[in-house]
């Protein structure tokens, strides 16, 4: 089959004050195939699809669309070309109805019955459910996604790009995304997938083009490479892709959670009589679709969340149980509990955007010198260990960490975190955004604490990892237990039932 | 279909870090162009030489030693207040309410003078002065600091109303002390002085050092502490995001109230100075505005308190060659400075921008 190119991308440039994003990238997307742009972190991905969206300008080159030059100054100019992205945080008014949101900002005359009409079209063409009459508040992350896409179509686009679509989704929602996703190549659309998640690229794409450093390294058709060729041409060289397993060494119950129920500040049932224990020695895994739980679950560990009933005991080497709940990090930390929290927000709790790495450092430890003054010394001392040990990108130890990438920026918590010794370490969606080189010096952090004994409590959201990771794995269901299974014996397709409740378990 | 195949005339893009001298070279360039403007603006509407103008400015601070000593008072007391307010700013807490608090100071200043003059120890009274206005200036503004850590009401609107509470205050005890029944205090114990604090004689003659000196001792002890100090530490993660500070286990509520105690403690001193060391009596525009220009003050510096001695000397320095202008020339008026203290301002503040960002026009076809 003859493949047309919907759009070619010529010796495009851009630069971030000294950084340079993108550096005379050349790329060429094709009607009628999916192609994953993979990369890691910073490696210019977002950047250079944001400039065919209108979102930024190009500082050189040039962007033809059906062989002919085109500038796009704006999102509109975009639309204008068919082009449509769907960015990773979704933009869509609360309180608007589907169809309201995909007609916002179109100019002529409003019909919404006709534009319900012509999205139920598109909708069947493609396979999509919506309803164009339910409000975006009262939709499931996957549904907004959905509007999002038929948004973008409806708008005329020929040429789709989706930024990490599956981050947000379970593998039930994943699988129906893939099968709307070819649907709409068989229609000779053209498509671009931006995604870190190696067996999803191997599943959909027809081509990948790898970016390092923002530069175009090359592109290959899918069904002729791996995901280790893959990953060794993001990386740059060649690398690994194992996780681990050891056997749990001599594992004692170390937190002991029992009838926890939790609400939230509205009076909404969060967590309900949850019961676990989590042994020193042993990463227990948390599963479940988003917010079902795992936040305030850790929350509550952590000492940051109200508890409606319920105990939460950290239990000393003898066995001794001490409650943790009613008490604040503070007062936790003062019992001699060594408890270290990696949080899913980690620029909104973690750590602080505008302080430099040194500064994050102190945020744990600036109460621990007497007297007035804080100890500048130490922190300084640990960045520069984080940074050499981790090998974390940064032009230096004084610089905010809201300038570095997300891989970089989970690495100096991370390794703020586990600096403290802690014997329990909590982590929500360590790996989130990250690409495959840092997730896998996060999941060897992580096995190193299991090996010095320490409880692990790994809340994830890739399957995959979760069961190649985890000794046990506890699932959660819209805030219940919906059972506890062997990381080793159970499968994805077990595991992912737990969690919409279909399968088995006590739930 | 989109047509247009020609690029934008400029685009817009973020710079990196500019070396310190480059920052300061587009500062100066707004200076020199918001005088260039000035000079027009000038020039077309009144015409008078723009030279003279400029010569007048300057004349505001430094014509005479007097007016230079002054200039270094004005700026002391506006640099105490824009100091009260930073750690406040830091946190995120608005408090807009520094003209209470400074009201608050020189209130009590003005209440122990009148009460105990001339009845204790010329150094204990001082010492009660002190510890008095203080302590109103932290009470004042830790009132809404309570209600923000137990209710989160809003500060601003908060802070905001005191002002007006505070004003109401001065005004009533003005009416009690005033024998005459005008409404006015006169000048406090105008004969024996008691209460007076030690001026400490410039060289001009005036009794303004003691300020200086203290407000100069204040800049080094605030920068410290917000630089060095654990406290200092706390209310900047507390202002960057408070569900960190919670998660690393830091009070935030005690955070707040302590922040403003401190906040409206500096203010209360403000009034202290004002009262007991400049002008020895009370009313209700003795603040005359300070609790609001410092706010300013202390944005334009980025709550460097080092940098708040250049941005307090801007705003001191440009009223001072307002108030000289309009009494130098039959054509100005005060109105007319105010639109040239504008524009200088504008243009100041609007070089921020092209510190941050660069401004990138097209170039000419490479080829065609």
């Amino acid at each position: 089959m003859e493949k047309v190119a919907a759009v070619k991308m010529r010796d495009i440039t851009k630069s971030f004050g000294s950084v340079k994003a993108n550096d005379g990238v050349w790329l060429d997307i094709y009607k009628g195939e999916i192609l994953a742009l993979l990369g890691e972190n910073g490696s210019g991905k977002t950047t250079l699809m944001n400039m065919l969206a209108g979102i930024y300008f190009p500082d050189e080159g040039k962007i033809l669309v059906d062989d002919r030059e085109v500038v796009i100054r704006s999102p509109k100019d975009a639309f204008d070309l068919g082009i449509g992205m769907i960015h990773q945080h979704f933009k869509l008014v609360d309180v608007l109805s589907a169809a309201e949101n995909i007609i916002l900002g179109l100019e002529g005359k409003l019909d919404l019955k006709a534009a319900k009409e012509k999205i139920r079209a598109i909708c069947d063409a493609y396979g999509f459910e919506v309803d164009p009459d339910q409000k975006i508040y009262d939709m499931s992350v996957s549904q907004k996604q959905t509007v999002e896409i038929v948004k973008v179509l409806y708008r005329g686009a020929d040429i789709l790009i989706l930024d990490e679509p599956t981050a947000v989704l379970t593998p039930q929602e994943t699988d129906k995304l893939f099968a709307v996703l070819r649907n709409m190549r068989d229609d000779g659309k053209a498509i671009v997938i931006i995604t870190h998640k190696m067996h999803e690229v191997e599943e959909l794409s027809d081509r990948v083009a790898v970016l390092r450093h923002g530069q175009f390294v090359g592109d290959m058709l899918t069904k002729d490479t791996d995901a280790q060729e893959m990953t060794n041409m993001m990386v740059g060289h060649p690398v690994v892709l194992n996780i681990e397993r050891p056997e749990p060494k001599d594992p004692k119950p170390r937190i002991r959670v029992e009838g926890l129920t939790v609400r939230s500040v509205d009076g909404i049932l969060k967590l309900d009589d949850v019961s676990f224990t989590a042994n020193s020695g042993e990463i227990l895994g948390v599963a479940g679709i988003s917010g079902s739980g795992q936040k305030e679950l850790l929350e509550a560990i952590a000492g940051l969340q109200p508890v409606e009933k319920g105990s939460i005991s950290y239990l000393e080497e003898d066995g001794t149980p001490e409650e943790l709940i009613g008490k604040d990090p503070l007062s936790i930390a003062a019992m001699g509990v060594s408890l270290s929290f990696v949080p899913e927000d980690r620029l909104g709790m973690g750590l602080v955007g505008n302080m430099d790495l040194a500064d994050n450092m102190m945020l744990r430890s600036f109460r621990r010198r007497k007297g007035f003054f804080t100890d500048r010394k130490s922190p300084h001392d640990l960045a520069e260990r984080v940074v050499s040990d981790l090998e974390v990108v940064t032009p230096g130890i004084a610089t905010p960490v809201r300038r570095l990438s997300g891989g970089n920026v989970q690495k100096v918590l991370v390794g703020r975190e586990i600096a403290a010794a802690p014997t329990v370490l909590l982590t929500a969606y360590a790996v989130r955004g990250l690409d495959i080189n840092s997730s896998y010096t996060i999941y060897d952090l992580i096995n190193k604490q299991k090996a010095a004994g320490v409880a692990v409590i790994y809340v994830g959201e890739d399957l995959d990892v979760l069961l190649e990771l985890s000794d046990r794995i506890l699932v959660l269901c819209g805030g219940k237990v919906s059972g506890i299974v062997d990381g080793r014996r159970t499968s994805k397709r077990e595991v992912g039932l737990m969690m919409t409740k279909l399968g088995g378990g006590r739930g | 279909m989109n047509t247009r195949t020609h690029t934008p005339l400029f685009h817009i893009s973020k710079r990196g870090q500019l070396p310190w001298y480059r920052a300061w070279l587009i500062r100066g360039i707004a200076l020199a162009v918001a005088l260039l403007l000035c000079a027009l603006v000038t020039t077309v509407f009144t015409g008078v030489n723009p030279l003279g103008v400029f010569a007048a400015i300057i004349r505001g601070s430094f014509g005479t030693a007097r007016k230079f000593w002054v200039l270094l008072q004005e700026m002391s007391i506006l640099l105490c207040v824009a100091l009260a307010v930073t750690p406040a700013f830091m946190m995120r807490f608005w408090n807009v309410g520094g003209e209470g608090q400074i009201l608050m100071g020189g209130l009590a200043t003005a209440a122990c003078m009148i009460v105990f003059g001339d009845k204790v120890p010329n150094g204990l009274l001082i010492l009660t002065m002190v510890v008095a206005s203080i302590a109103a200036g932290a009470i004042w503004g830790a009132i809404p600091a309570v209600f923000k850590a137990k209710w989160n009401t809003n500060e601003t609107l908060f802070t905001l109303m005191m002002n007006y509470v505070a004003t109401q205050l001065v005004a009533y005890y003005c009416n009690v002390w005033d024998k005459k029944g005008s409404g006015i205090v006169g000048i406090i114990n105008p004969n024996t002085h008691s209460g007076w604090m030690p001026g400490w004689n410039s060289p001009g003659g005036q009794k303004y050092l003691l300020n200086i000196v203290v407000v100069a001792l204040l800049t080094v002890g605030v920068y410290i502490y917000l630089r060095y100090s654990k406290h200092g530490y706390e209310l900047t993660v507390v202002g960057e995001s408070e569900r960190t500070a919670r998660y690393v286990g830091i009070k935030v509520e005690r955070v707040v109230i302590r922040t403003m105690l401190l906040s409206g403690g500096l203010c209360g001193l403000a009034g202290l100075l004002l009262v007991g060391s400049t002008s020895h009596t009370v009313s209700t525009t003795i603040a005359g505005g300070r609790g609001f220009t410092a706010v300013m003050v202390s944005w334009l510096a980025k709550f460097n308190p080092v940098m708040m001695v250049l941005t307090t000397f801007l705003i001191v320095f440009l009223q001072r060659g307002a108030g000289e202008l309009s009494s130098s020339f039959a054509q100005i008026n005060d109105s007319f400075s105010d639109i040239l203290t504008g524009i200088i301002l504008f243009f100041i503040i609007g070089s921020e921008f092209f510190i941050t960002y660069k401004i990138n026009f097209r170039k000419a076809e490479k080829e065609a």
